[in-house]
């Protein structure tokens, strides 16, 4: 009997991995909060109204996404869409959808600002759709800024100004640190820019760290080791790996951090009544005040055996009220033009709060500048951030000198350059 | 009392304590928490909020704020112990905060409002389990299906180990053979080996030979253990030859000897390589995380993983979801301990 | 007894078509050993074995030699190009190879000495521990099967479940902190300061495969025959040295398995420490491991080749400790026979 029940559980399995019925669509989806399931019932509607395509949707870890996703693409393998945040770096595994979706027009009119972040340089591609903009900013906690009697630094403070200002927060509130960045490249870029750096050399490959990016991360490095800054984000990990600083935020041992738009529904509900917080915007550089912009796309995959019935549902997905809808109940600030220019996205959260630190964040991306737009759509983005996050973590670990540090940047960078070309 | 206490206590030589004997119990007292202890800690976090998991100083038991429905206010609202400037503390309820002065009310007299610095009030706490951690998952992770593909990829993994492990120690410990030592020492010399060191490469090999989003592809890499052959190779050495070449006069036939002579006589490190097999499918983490990537083909392991997203992680389900697949260890724990300990006293690692 | 009995009867039952399909393959094997003789039907023996340790063990490490020798980011051998020696030169151009700081490769050379370092150590105390946990395990204990299974028990959880416990007790939040809290003392950032950090990969480790080499141990001194120890009482030796002269020595072919075993365990080391630490802080519990894995597979700087080089060069290590071990296992052996 158990020889029996394992045989037939071979023989399912087999079936299983050969039977791609024709109209199913896969859909590798990765979830940072509620969206997995705000997207399942979408999905449901979708089959719903469309009873001939049958989509599957594969939650997946980040994890799979960045690391195992590129190899099966590579192969030819892989789900016929899929939701990533490296989306440069694959395109050309995605999809043209031009010639397959009803109204190209549409897809150029509200998408069109961030149609290069997902397609090969030079081309006129339609590869999918952000379902998320990300906007890095701040958070302050505003009752421990009140109970210290310290005014919260304007919209055009400096770095200099808010590490001054938190600083007094942390002596007097008795907190263990002022201010604290996620360990990411791709955080750590925003005040880089705002000090000038400009990572885009002029034939468009890396250029070396400007004087802008020597002079943030010199100061960067100080701050962690007076401890201005929460040293123990940066040193938490060896490599690129991401951590983020929510956790001591979220516990009120934080007057000041540095994240992005994404942190607001994960303070909402963690932190509810504790404390008073609010979203800042970017502090200023001696250059500018840009935040960095980021998100997640939608996208097709070109080894798709269901083209029709994939833009069929991108159609679908990218349609106007769906992705207000989509935003309003995953609290992500939607990528889609229209939707943005008129306005009166009613997010979907009783917390007073987090509807005005989203505002603010959509205020603030009128001032992301001109480098920062070009960034996410640039092929050497992923490998600054990777060369910065490893070698600066290194550095405030008290493994490397600051100059080292620099030199070990450009000769990473370089290097991966001529693995590529290899 | 006195027949328990003299068999708990029993010392060394019966008569006064020797420092042996504080050691050995010093030892063991420690043991038994530093061993359980953790374990115990990971199940009672699994209860808790999302809040409660980032709360420092942390508590042993998952506690919430409590909160009570006040007249006059919409929604229920949050008790806390106040110190009143005249230096008594009462019990209000806080109706909202601003800056650092929270506004209060009386659940008994709603009418008057009561300004508290924030600092003066305390909430006030009750034990609460966070059972939405496990019943959540359960309503949108397919956990029958992904149960059900854990127990097939360790059932039958764990058999073909023992089929094949078995037959390889058989002719590596029972047969005088050109290229024996040479077969011994690849074996030997691949004990060492990594998976992580070769992912790359059996990737490519998993995907051209399409078992890629197939569960055998998780089965078959892992089934031909060199372990697995060392330990039954080094039991079988133990075995007569005598025995065999009796068997032989007999006539039985080759398999028949490894079938009804050796197999039966190898049975105690036959058990312990299947419980090691069935313990290692069963938490095997990485690679099925790279072979499968469909949700009907998910194990518990990789299915739990989904809880971690780029940017967040969503420790309160990946704690209740990781309790859930400890339990079929722990019982395999409870029910086989005397077999365990037991069998690998018995086999041959000596 | 009337369980066993039942559950006896259950088995055989249930062995019976197992039975049946044994005897069914056994008329085709019968004419295969006819025409290959009775040593013939080794290589039928081995042939399931070595076939699926060929494919997806021995032709891996072959593929891996070829990936070594070529460049470039992708993954497929056949979009890859042919380099040569160039990887390997990459992880040998050192300023000073007394100082993996100043090689190109800085992390290789990082991660070879954090490894040296936590075998060394780790494989020490790992043996020592359950070598005490033994002899208290094989007193004469009342319950002596529930203190087995309490110092077995971390052997059945998965590594990753081992780092998520240890992490959620190390960590700020944590249980360590609290427990610290109490006494009034300050909490402690333990998982960013490089030398607890270290400790804590340790101890972990420890924690999780103990029980495992300790159960190995006590099966060795339960074996070791009573009237030695009477004899010894009689002559009124001392306890120490009935220790060294008794047990150690009589112990030594189970404490051969264990250091064997628990050296490739610790060479190994990468889940627990992954989820742990992740590699941190800096650089200081990065093992070899974790940099092969994110050299080739994870990091957005990823290279398999080199990812690959690295693998071989450790290989070669593993190859010459186990050639090690099996010289003196052999020589136990022998002395085992004679």
């Amino acid at each position: 009997m158990k020889m029996k029940s394992i045989l037939a559980g071979a023989t399912l399995a087999l079936l299983m991995s050969t039977a791609a019925h024709a109209g199913d669509v896969r859909i590798m989806w990765y979830s940072d909060g509620v969206e997995g399931e705000v997207m399942k019932d979408l999905v449901g509607r979708f089959m719903k109204e469309n009873p001939g395509i049958n989509i599957i949707l594969d939650n997946v870890s980040y994890g799979v996404v960045r690391e195992q996703l590129p190899v099966q693409l590579e192969a030819g393998n892989g789900p016929d869409i899929a939701r990533v945040a490296q989306i440069k770096d694959n395109a050309r595994h995605w999809l043209d959808l031009r010639p397959l979706v009803k109204d190209p027009k549409y897809w150029d009119d509200n998408f069109g600002a961030q149609a290069d972040w997902m397609r090969p340089d030079g081309s006129k591609q339609i590869s999918g759709f952000m379902t998320q903009i990300t906007l890095t900013g701040g958070f302050a906690n505003k009752t421990l800024f009140d109970q210290a009697g310290v005014e919260i630094p304007g919209p055009k403070a400096t770095w200099e100004e808010w590490a001054a200002a938190a600083k007094k927060v942390k002596e007097s509130q008795q907190v263990p640190f002022a201010m604290a960045i996620d360990r990411s490249g791709h955080r750590i870029t925003a005040p880089l820019l705002s000090y000038g750096a400009n990572y885009i050399g002029k034939d468009g490959k890396p250029a070396p760290l400007d004087k802008g990016a020597k002079d943030f991360l010199t100061k960067f490095v100080g701050w962690n080791q007076d401890g201005s800054f929460s040293k123990d984000v940066w040193v938490s990990a060896a490599g690129n790996t991401y951590r983020a600083a929510a956790e001591d935020f979220i516990n009120g041992q934080l007057p000041f951090y540095y994240s992005g738009s994404w942190q607001v529904a994960n303070l909402a509900t963690k932190i509810g009544t504790n404390f008073d917080w609010v979203a800042t915007g970017s502090p200023c550089g001696p250059v500018t005040c840009t935040g960095m912009p980021g998100g997640a796309a939608l996208v097709a995959i070109k080894y798709t055996k269901n083209p029709k019935e994939v833009a069929q549902f991108m159609d679908w997905f990218a349609r106007e009220e769906i992705v207000k809808e989509f935003s309003e109940r995953t609290l992500f600030l939607p990528g889609h033009k229209a939707v943005v220019d008129k306005g009166g996205l009613d997010f979907k959260t009783d917390n007073a709060l987090a509807k005005a630190a989203l505002t603010k964040f959509v205020d603030a991306s009128k001032t992301t500048s001109e480098t920062a737009l070009k960034l996410p759509a640039w092929r050497w983005s992923d490998t600054f951030y990777a060369a910065i996050v490893t070698r600066v973590g290194q550095t405030i670990a008290g493994e490397l000198k600051i100059d080292d540090t620099f030199a070990r940047i450009d000769a990473d960078i370089a290097q991966k350059v001529k693995d590529a070309g290899q | 009392m006195g027949v328990a206490s003299r068999f708990i206590l029993r010392r060394k030589g019966g008569k006064g304590w020797h420092w042996t004997d504080i050691v050995t119990w010093l030892w063991l007292v420690g043991g038994l928490i530093i061993m359980f202890g953790p374990a115990v800690w990971l199940v009672f976090s699994s209860f808790k909020t999302p809040a409660g998991l980032a709360e420092f100083p942390p508590s042993i038991l998952p506690y919430v704020t409590q909160q009570a429905t006040v007249q006059g206010y919409d929604k229920p609202l949050q008790l806390f112990e106040a110190k009143l400037p005249d230096g008594s503390t009462r019990v209000l309820a806080e109706v909202r905060r601003i800056g650092i002065m929270s506004q209060m009310v009386d659940p008994k007299t709603p009418g008057e409002l009561i300004r508290v610095n924030i600092n003066d009030r305390t909430p006030v706490r009750t034990l609460s389990f966070a059972t939405e951690n496990y019943t959540q998952p359960f309503v949108h992770f397919d956990f029958l299906r992904y149960l059900w593909n854990s127990v097939f990829v360790t059932v039958t993994a764990t058999l073909i180990t023992l089929i094949v492990n078995s037959m390889a120690a058989f002719a590596l410990s029972k047969y005088e053979f050109k290229g024996r030592s040479v077969a011994m020492l690849i074996i030997l010399a691949t004990l060492m080996v990594p998976l992580s060191v070769i992912m790359v490469p059996l990737y490519s090999i998993i995907s051209s030979l399409g078992l890629f989003n197939n569960l055998w592809g998780v089965i078959l890499p892992t089934v031909a253990t060199p372990t697995g052959v060392f330990i039954l190779r080094q039991y079988m050495l133990t075995i007569p030859d005598e025995l065999i070449d009796a068997a032989r006069m007999d006539k039985a036939s080759e398999w028949q000897i490894y079938w009804r002579i050796v197999l039966p006589l190898t049975a105690p490190a036959l058990a312990v390589l299947a419980i090691f097999s069935v313990v290692w499918r069963w938490n095997d983490f990485l690679w099925p995380l790279i072979v499968l990537s469909r949700r009907e083909l998910y194990t518990l392991q990789v299915g739990l993983s989904i809880y971690s997203g780029e940017l967040n992680v969503q420790w309160h389900f990946i704690l209740a979801m990781t309790v859930v697949t400890m339990i079929p260890v722990v019982l395999v724990f409870i029910f086989l301990q005397r077999f365990i300990t037991t069998g690998i006293a018995g086999t041959g690692l000596k | 007894m009337s369980t066993t009995t039942n559950t006896s009867r259950l088995g055989s039952l249930l062995m019976t078509p197992v039975h049946l399909l044994m005897r069914i393959v056994d008329v085709p094997l019968r004419s295969l050993q006819k025409a290959t003789g009775i040593s013939g039907m080794a290589a039928f023996f081995l042939a399931p074995n070595m076939l699926i340790f060929g494919i997806f063990v021995l032709l891996p490490l072959v593929i891996n030699f070829v990936y070594s020798m070529t460049g470039g980011t992708a993954f497929f051998l056949a979009e890859r190009n042919f380099v040569g020696a160039e990887q390997y030169s990459r992880l040998f151009t050192c300023g000073s190879y007394l100082d993996p700081m100043s090689c190109q490769e800085d992390a290789f050379w990082t991660a070879v000495g954090n490894t040296f370092w936590f075998v060394i150590l780790q494989v020490t105390l790992m043996i020592l521990v359950a070598l005490v946990t033994a002899l208290i395990l094989n007193r004469d204990l009342a319950a002596r099967s529930f203190w087995r299974a309490v110092f077995f028990f971390p052997v059945l959880l998965s590594p990753v479940v081992v780092g998520l416990i240890w992490k959620w007790i190390l960590q700020r939040q944590g249980l360590l902190n609290f427990g610290l809290y109490q006494f009034g003392v300050e909490p402690y950032t333990w998982l960013t300061d490089r030398n607890w950090t270290f400790v804590a990969t340790i101890g972990v480790s420890l924690w999780a495969h103990m029980g495992f080499y300790a159960l190995i141990l006590l099966a060795g001194l339960q074996a070791i025959p009573k009237d030695l120890y009477e004899a010894a009482e009689m002559d009124g030796t001392k306890p120490a040295r009935v220790f060294w002269r008794i047990t150690l020595p009589l112990l030594m072919p189970n404490l051969l398995v264990v250091v064997v075993l628990a050296l490739i365990r610790a060479v190994q080391i990468f889940d627990e420490v992954y989820v742990l630490t992740g590699g941190g802080p800096g650089t200081s519990t990065l093992y070899l491991t974790q940099y092969i894995y994110e050299t080739g597979f994870a990091s957005a700087l990823r290279n398999p080749g080199l990812a690959a080089a690295a693998s071989i060069l450790m290989g070669l290590v593993l190859v010459v400790l186990t050639l090690i071990q099996l010289g003196i296992g052999q020589r136990g052996e022998k002395k085992g026979k004679r």
